[in-house]
């Protein structure tokens, strides 16, 4: 595919045609235009499946750009989840400064894990994740008390209204408000990803993935790198735990699972490990893949082996991965 | 003027169990110079260098760069300080193009602040190869900087790969992919450059303009080569050091090793 020439714009302008920034700018805005033409039960699943897009596209800076693959972020989903239900349910926190407190949490435990789990590499990492996801959950059965366990909590009352600084008050039971705040997060985590992806340390993340060794011997020092991506990973995933706990008003401990570590990591490698839009697509399809098959058959999980099995023969590199070998190479 | 000591290294030693790889060596390279390593294969060379480099732990010995002793010091920040390494077996980014490997170098070289090495007019280019530019950076989805897109075209010319710019890393023959491991070393700018055996593996006419390339190299920075292929090294080195048995057997011009008894016993085993 011959490449838009970018010389005719002056430079500070280019990125005004660069492909990469309309190709995602069009997907958030077709997100947006959506709203108005989807069902009542599109608008509430879409939302949901916005949230969890987020923690792909968290999961996959780690994953698909520093090459670590992480068997252990539901802990850190778990920990924005809990960090915003918790300080919303016991310490009265109103729905902002729950969510801040939130993101707090997953970036102070996605620092403390990073420190420890970042001196193994390959398999003893996703096995030392593993068991710090483990712990975690484990943790928050223990404090039943607090948690209530598998069976969880539901956020009710005041907390259901988030009233923002200078007063504008959103009613979070509202399904099109609910979407447009997953939307808004989504955004901004996605275009903070091209950013990213596209900055000198995105580069270096690349390298990391593709040839540690050579990268430390450039002169980088890939332990910081490494232990940023996981920060930032980590702290994306809590964004979204503490927006599901906000939005959609339950805080369990399911999502402390080894489940919930293992499902963006499948997303990831439906849409493409190492694109920015492929977390997004991932979980679209996932979701839906689930949802339609599952009006049909019992045995829907079946019919998602199947679609994981093709994907693992015919597109290795996920959809857009695959797409981007064949077609698309600027694609980020 | 007297020479100026670049690195230096006092009893240093690298033990593997029993086993003493690199055995209290006191070593010294002047600024400017091409100096070879040989040896027998198991000498110690390629773990002398790693301990000088970073990428191995020294068990005894003190490291000495420009005055400064950096034996504590992590890798790429021997790196940073201007000691470039190029890989015994070759390391490069393999689905990343052409272009993008040097400029992860380049990249590196420039957030510290590091000036290119003064590029040579005078030098021919070892692959053929027309001068064709190389794309800008946006076609890649990297920073935009002409700046980097100079010094990454200037290296990609200095070892005639400038027309294979966009080709994946993977794709190039094994010369060249030894040349863009040398260009990755010269975009760096380093005051001393090792090159780990790097014409293992070359045809005859690929390791005559290897020399050239290293001839030329050495204007800028103090080369530190291990080579086995002894027209190269008498042909490039100014002085030779020879090691066996981990320790330095014998160190001088190549006329003088050439005469050395004890290097041809350690060679020849008479």
């Amino acid at each position: 595919m011959k490449l838009l020439r970018l010389a005719a714009l002056p430079r500070p302008y280019a990125w005004l045609i660069d492909p990469a920034v309309i190709l995602h700018v069009g997907a958030l805005a077709a997100l947006l235009v959506a709203q108005l033409v989807l069902s009542d039960y599109a608008i509430l699943s879409l939302a949901r499946v916005m949230v969890l897009a987020v923690y792909a596209v968290g999961y996959n800076i780690l994953f698909g750009y520093a090459g670590l693959l992480s068997l252990g972020h539901a802990m850190l989903f778990a920990a924005g989840l809990y960090g915003a239900g918790l300080s919303a349910a016991h310490l009265s926190f109103g729905a902002p400064e729950a969510f801040l407190a939130g993101i707090a949490a997953g970036f102070a435990l996605s620092l403390a894990f990073g420190l420890v789990a970042l001196r193994t590499s390959g398999v003893a990492f996703m096995i030392v994740t593993l068991m710090f996801a483990q712990a975690g959950y484990l943790t928050s059965l223990y404090f039943a008390d607090y948690t209530r366990g598998d069976e969880g909590f539901v956020l009710r009352g005041d907390i259901r209204r988030a009233v923002l600084p200078g007063g504008l008050s959103l009613d979070l039971t509202n399904p099109v408000v609910r979407y447009n705040l997953a939307l808004a997060l989504l955004a901004v985590c996605l275009i903070g990803c091209l950013a990213l992806v596209r900055s000198p340390v995105g580069r270096v993340l690349v390298a990391i993935r593709e040839n540690e060794e050579r990268t430390r011997m450039l002169g980088y020092d890939t332990q910081a790198t490494k232990l940023l991506a996981l920060v930032l990973s980590g702290t994306v995933a809590a964004a979204a735990g503490a927006a599901y706990a906000l939005l959609f008003a339950y805080v369990g401990a399911t999502f402390a699972s080894i489940q919930y570590s293992i499902l963006p990591l499948l997303w990831v490698l439906l849409g493409g490990a190492g694109t920015v839009l492929g977390p997004l697509v991932g979980t679209v399809l996932m979701f839906y893949l689930v949802d339609v098959t599952s009006g049909y058959t019992s045995a829907y999980m079946l019919v998602v082996g199947v679609a994981l099995l093709v994907l693992v023969v015919w597109f290795p590199k996920g959809l857009l991965g695959t797409l981007r070998e064949r077609a698309m190479p600027w694609l980020p | 003027m007297a020479p100026v000591t670049l690195l230096s290294t006092v009893g240093l030693s690298r033990h593997f169990g029993g086993l003493r790889a690199v055995d209290n060596v006191t070593f010294e390279l002047a600024q400017g110079e091409v100096r070879a390593i040989i040896g027998p294969n198991g000498a110690g060379k390629s773990t002398f260098v790693g301990l000088v480099c970073g990428r191995i732990a020294p068990s005894a010995g003190r490291i000495v760069f420009e005055g400064r002793d950096i034996t504590n010091l992590p890798a790429h920040r021997r790196v940073r300080l201007g000691i470039a390494y190029t890989f015994q077996i070759t390391s490069i980014y393999g689905n990343l193009s052409v272009f993008d490997n040097v400029a992860l170098a380049v990249q590196s070289a420039m957030r510290n602040g590091v000036r290119p090495l003064a590029s040579e007019d005078g030098v021919r280019p070892l692959a053929r190869s027309a001068s064709a530019k190389v794309a800008p950076t946006e076609a890649r989805g990297l920073t935009p900087s002409s700046e980097l897109d100079s010094r990454v075209s200037d290296a990609l010319s200095r070892v005639g790969l400038s027309d294979r710019g966009d080709a994946k890393a993977s794709t190039l023959s094994y010369g060249h992919q030894r040349l863009l491991e040398v260009a990755m070393g010269l975009a760096l700018a380093p005051k001393l450059l090792i090159l780990d055996e790097p014409t293992q593996g070359l045809s005859d006419a690929e390791v005559a303009g290897f020399c050239d390339l290293i001839r030329a190299i050495a204007r800028d920075a103090t080369v530190l080569l291990i080579e086995h292929n002894m027209d190269v090294v008498m042909q490039l080195a100014g002085r030779i050091t020879v090691m066996n048995n981990g320790a330095i057997l014998s160190e001088g011009t190549p006329a003088e090793i050439r005469v050395d008894a004890a290097v041809q016993r350690a060679y020849l085993g008479a």
